[in-house]
Order: structure tokens, then sequence, then C-alpha cells
């Protein structure tokens, strides 16, 4: 919430409870739309919500958020890679980084989660003013999970882009292609392993860049 | 006036059709062909490649082909400090780079938990607004000039310089400022500029009286506009369509009045257009109304413009709190955002770009079948693109 001057402080902690109100009803009401489905939801005050639900549960949860919050725009749809990255801060100029840390546990975020891969999609309801993430693992031996197509029809371009940057199946999809890659392109790019070429081959110069004045010493 | 309709149009090549048939007293046959548009094509602003499946003249099937363009800046923020990714991330939408910065800046101050000063915010929103009028003149000039008028194309460049002059007053740099900090901006405004600001505004403001009555008011561009590419509200939400492109459908709905970020877009007085039918006129109109009340807006940002720093006080070397966050503002084409994971390290662990135009675009199957060829062009001049806002 924007506060510039005093005077407006009381109406924007007022609308801001009032939105987070509305966060936890919305919450609420997907919980009881989904049932077994619903896993559990963070919100953050004055930010924003988030809901996590079963992998089978993902369209009823997008139909749900249509139909009984109100939610008709299709903000936007992806996936998160939890893995941390298996080449560590290699990337890293060894000059910033003198000691490569140490690769974290896996730690998903808000909403919690279990698996590596989880969806993501945002939905925006244009009356409220207010958006809703909900995410969805995914279970490591299947990525896979139902297309949204039916209930957004923007679903069919980002699953798609989902789809070749992570590898992950959406079942009854009815035109799985490449969207922006080449046809024959091997990999998923988004992929935490999936390794960034140019910084194996030339590593980032980082402060080793500066080029130095005249007379100056190196570091 | 004597605009005409699109039935009447199918009506009038039908009872040609129906003429030349008896004429030739042959049964016409149609053959399916398949129109390749681009990717080098004028009307596709860079790279956008069409593949249309045509019988006779209409479309049967039409479908963008892109990635010409991609540069992977999802992959590429992984690895790059948060003040770093402003230098990528300009180049998505490339006429109004500054408006790409602000949502990125804005979700990395929501993790954390910093503020812009007043003073920041309202010289954020100016230039945002400065960006907007850069962007969307050219979108004025182009769509007129394909559909075959080659002079609002040479006025729009020509006009467009005295934002983009002002901007690079400001920032150094005509197309790619990177001028945006978490916590505020780089530098202040210059001496003199306010004032130039506004003749410039000035000059905005006739460009915009000139176009209402040499495009708007022309009735070719009308006959070729009216009623082509209607997008009906729902259909729009549901693919995600944002901007000016869902106003002009009636939907009124502006993440700059709507939105909850830090911008001081609620401190001065200024209305939302929008256009009850959803075709490609309404498209341009409502931008070209929308470049108009931009230049109210700079007006009364600077007119109150609040003294104060322009920086909070932030770490030199930036580490962003572990958490998630999603800021989106209303950019020239639509509704941009950003969503990133940080784990609390110097890079953001994922990045993910909402960019406007990629679902503005994703309509195109739907909306272009059925249309006629030369209507090819109207429809997606009028849902306005930039290449690297689709592609990024």
């Amino acid at each position: 919430m924007t506060q510039l001057s005093s005077t407006d402080t009381d109406a924007t902690t007022d609308a801001g409870a009032q939105a987070d109100e509305l966060r936890e009803a919305w919450a609420a009401r997907l919980a009881d739309a989904l049932g077994d489905g619903y896993v559990e939801h963070h919100i953050i005050p004055g930010g924003d919500l988030w809901v996590r639900v079963t992998r089978d549960s993902w369209t009823d949860a997008a139909t749900a958020a249509r139909d009984q919050l109100g939610c008709q725009f299709f903000d936007w749809l992806s996936a998160i890679d939890w893995l941390p990255s298996p080449y560590g801060r290699d990337m890293d100029a060894q000059e910033d980084n003198p000691q490569p840390k140490a690769a974290d546990p896996m730690e998903q975020g808000h909403a919690g989660g279990q698996t590596r891969f989880q969806m993501v999609v945002r939905l925006y309801s244009i009356t409220e003013h207010m958006g809703v993430t909900i995410k969805a693992d995914l279970p490591k031996d299947d990525l896979s999970i139902d297309t949204l197509i039916q209930v957004y029809a923007g679903a069919d371009w980002h699953e798609r882009e989902a789809w070749e940057m992570f590898g992950i199946h959406f079942n009854s999809h009815p035109d799985l292609r490449h969207i922006y890659l080449p046809g024959e392109f091997e990999g998923n790019p988004l992929r935490k392993d999936f390794p960034l070429l140019a910084r194996r081959v030339k590593p980032w110069p980082g402060i080793v860049d500066v080029e130095l004045f005249p007379g100056e010493e190196g570091p | 006036m004597t605009a005409v309709g699109a039935d009447q149009r199918q009506q009038m090549a039908y009872v040609a059709t129906q003429a030349a048939d008896a004429r030739l007293n042959v049964e016409v046959e149609t053959e399916g062909m398949t129109l390749n548009i681009g990717p080098q094509h004028p009307a596709t602003h860079g790279t956008l490649r069409l593949v249309a499946r045509l019988d006779g003249e209409q479309v049967v099937e039409a479908e963008p082909i892109m990635g010409y363009m991609h540069r992977g800046y999802e992959k590429l923020a992984e690895v790059r400090t948060y003040p770093q990714v402003t230098t990528l991330i300009n180049r998505i939408d490339w006429l109004g780079s500054f408006a790409n910065e602000v949502p990125f800046i804005l979700a990395a101050e929501k993790l954390m938990e910093v503020e812009a000063p007043p003073r920041a915010q309202w010289i954020r929103t100016a230039l945002f607004e400065l960006s907007r009028i850069a962007n969307i003149t050219l979108f004025l000039g182009d769509m007129a000039v394909q559909l075959g008028a080659l002079t609002p194309v040479f006025m729009a460049f020509r006009d467009r310089e005295f934002v983009l002059n002002q901007i690079e007053a400001v920032t150094g740099g005509r197309f790619h400022p990177n001028f945006d900090r978490i916590g505020g901006l780089k530098d202040d405004l210059p001496q003199g500029w306010i004032n130039d600001t506004k003749q410039a505004m000035e000059k905005i403001r006739d460009f915009c009286d000139e176009f209402e009555e040499l495009v708007l008011g022309n009735e070719i561009f009308e006959a070729r506009s009216r009623g082509i590419g209607i997008v009906p509200p729902e259909v729009g939400l549901s693919y995600g369509l944002s901007g000016a492109n869902i106003r002009a459908s009636g939907v009124d709905w502006d993440l700059r009045r709507d939105g909850h970020e830090a911008l001081a877009y609620d401190q001065v007085d200024w209305k939302v257009w929008t256009h009850p039918d959803g075709d490609s006129f309404a498209r341009y109109w409502v931008r070209l109304q929308e470049t108009r009340e931009a230049t109210h807006i700079v007006d009364q940002l600077l007119d109150g413009l609040p003294s104060g720093p322009i920086m909070a006080k932030v770490p030199r070397i930036i580490k962003v709190p572990a958490g998630e966050a999603y800021a989106a503002t209303e950019n020239p084409l639509g509704e941009m955002g950003y969503y990133i994971v940080s784990k609390g390290d110097l890079v953001p662990f994922r990045v993910k770009i909402r960019s406007a135009s990629f679902s503005n675009i994703s309509i195109t199957p739907w909306l272009l079948k059925g249309v006629y060829v030369p209507d090819i062009i109207t429809i997606l001049a009028s849902l306005y693109f930039i290449l690297g806002d689709i592609d990024r």
C-alpha cells in the first residue's frame, strides 16, 4: 500500500485489513470447494495469497477460482524448479566469492512443498483487484498435470512454454509443441541442472573486469 | 461520414462474387492454400512469423510462430545480481524501457521491505508515463502506416523525439535508461527539466489532437478498422489480454488505478478510458486517449513533485531476503509483472517474467479465424505487440 502522507495512513491500513480479510475468505472458500485437494495456504498481510493444492485438484482449483472467487483474468502459468543449482556458485567470479558456498538443502517457498518441481498459476479478479497464486507439487517420477485450457483458454501457450522449459507434460493438451526453441532442441533450459553454457565457457568476470588506471597496482 | 460496417462489406463481397459467378457461369471452387507472413514483414514489428491457412480470401486457421528473438532472460536472470537484471529487462519492451524496470524493482523492494522515498516514487511515475507516451505515439503512427497511410508514422517518429529527449536528459539513455534502483532512483532531475517536459507534453497534446482528425477522422481508416477483430471481454480475460486491448472491450480495469504498487498514481487526478466496441478501431481510440491522459498525469506529477531524498537507505551490496513476491504494473503494452523467488542470495533464484504481449498475442489463433487476409494486418497492428515482449 502506498503511504505518502501521514493523513491517509488510517485509510490505507483499513483497506489493507479489508484486503487481508478477503484473502482469508478466498482461502476458506477454496478449501471448501476442494476438500481433500486443498493442502495449505500462506498470506503475507497487505501482500499476497498463496494456496497449495494437490496435483489432482489442479483444474478444480482453477475452476473454483474462476467461478467462485471471480478470478476471470488469467495472469500467467509457470513452474519452479526447487533444486539448488548443482553448479553451486562457480559461475561467479572467484574474486567475488573466494570460498564457493556449499549447495543449500532443497527448500520450498511460500505455502510449502515437498517435491522438486512445483506448478504455479496466478489468477486475478478484476472486480476485487486481487490475485491468488496457486501451486501444486509434481511427483518426481511423473512430471505431468492436467491442462487448464478448458478453464482458461490463455493457458495454452503458457503450458507449451512450461513444457519446453521444464519438461512438464500437460495431460490432454491438444498441441504440446515447442514455442520458443527450435523443434529439434534437446533439454529443458529452465531446469536448474541445465548448464548455462555461456557461463561455463567464459566465466563471469566480476571485479576482474575493472580496468586498472595507469600506475595502479593490481588486486 | 459514411463508414462501412463489416456486415455490409461482407454482403458487398458476396454480391460481387455472385455477379462474377453468373457472368462466368461456372461454379467457383476455392482451393486451400497456406500463406506465410514473415518472419521479416513490416507488419510484424520484428520477427513474428504467421502461418495462415486460407480458403479463398478467408483465414481458416492462423498460427503465430515465435522464438526468433528468444533470449532466455529468465535463465540469464538466475546468474545476475539484482542491479544487473535491470540492464537485461530494459530490452524486453524496447520502446518503453523504463516501464520494464519498475515492476521488477517493486517486486524486489517488496521482498526487502524497502519503500522508495516520495520524491523517487513521483519521478518514477513521471518517467513511467513518459515511457508510455514514447511507446504509444509510435503505435499511433504505425497502425496507420499498416493501413496504408504513410504520413502519420513520420509525424509519430518526429514527435516521439520530444519525449525521448526528456528521458535522455534525465537518464542518459534514449531507449535503455537502466535508471531505476532498489530503494529509489540513480539521480535527481536535471535543472530546467520540468519546464522542458511541460513544453514537450504540450507538443504531445497537439500531436494527439492532430491524430484524432488525421487518423480517427479518416474514412478509410474507419472502414478498415470498425468491426474488425472484435474481442468479447470474457474471452479477452480468459486469454489474459490486458492493457488498452481489454479496456477497448469495455473492461474498466487499469493497474495504475487498481494496483497496490508504490507509485504516485493515486496522488493525481486522471481518468481510465474504455470503449465498448472491442474492435480494432476501439483499441486505437483508447490508446490515443491514454496518450493524452498520460500528458496530464505527467504535468500534475511535475507540479506537485515533493522534495526530499531520491534514495532510501539500502545496503551497497544488495542481498534480497528469502521469499516470493509478485509485482505488476500497467505498462504501455498491458500488464507486466515479475514473480521473484529469492533464497537470500545476491542473485534471484527464479524470475518469472509476465510480459503483456505474450498473452495479448495468444488470442490471435482465435481472433483470426474467418477474417479476410487484409484484416490480419489490421488486427495484428491493433493488438500492438513488441517482439521483445513476446519472446523475452
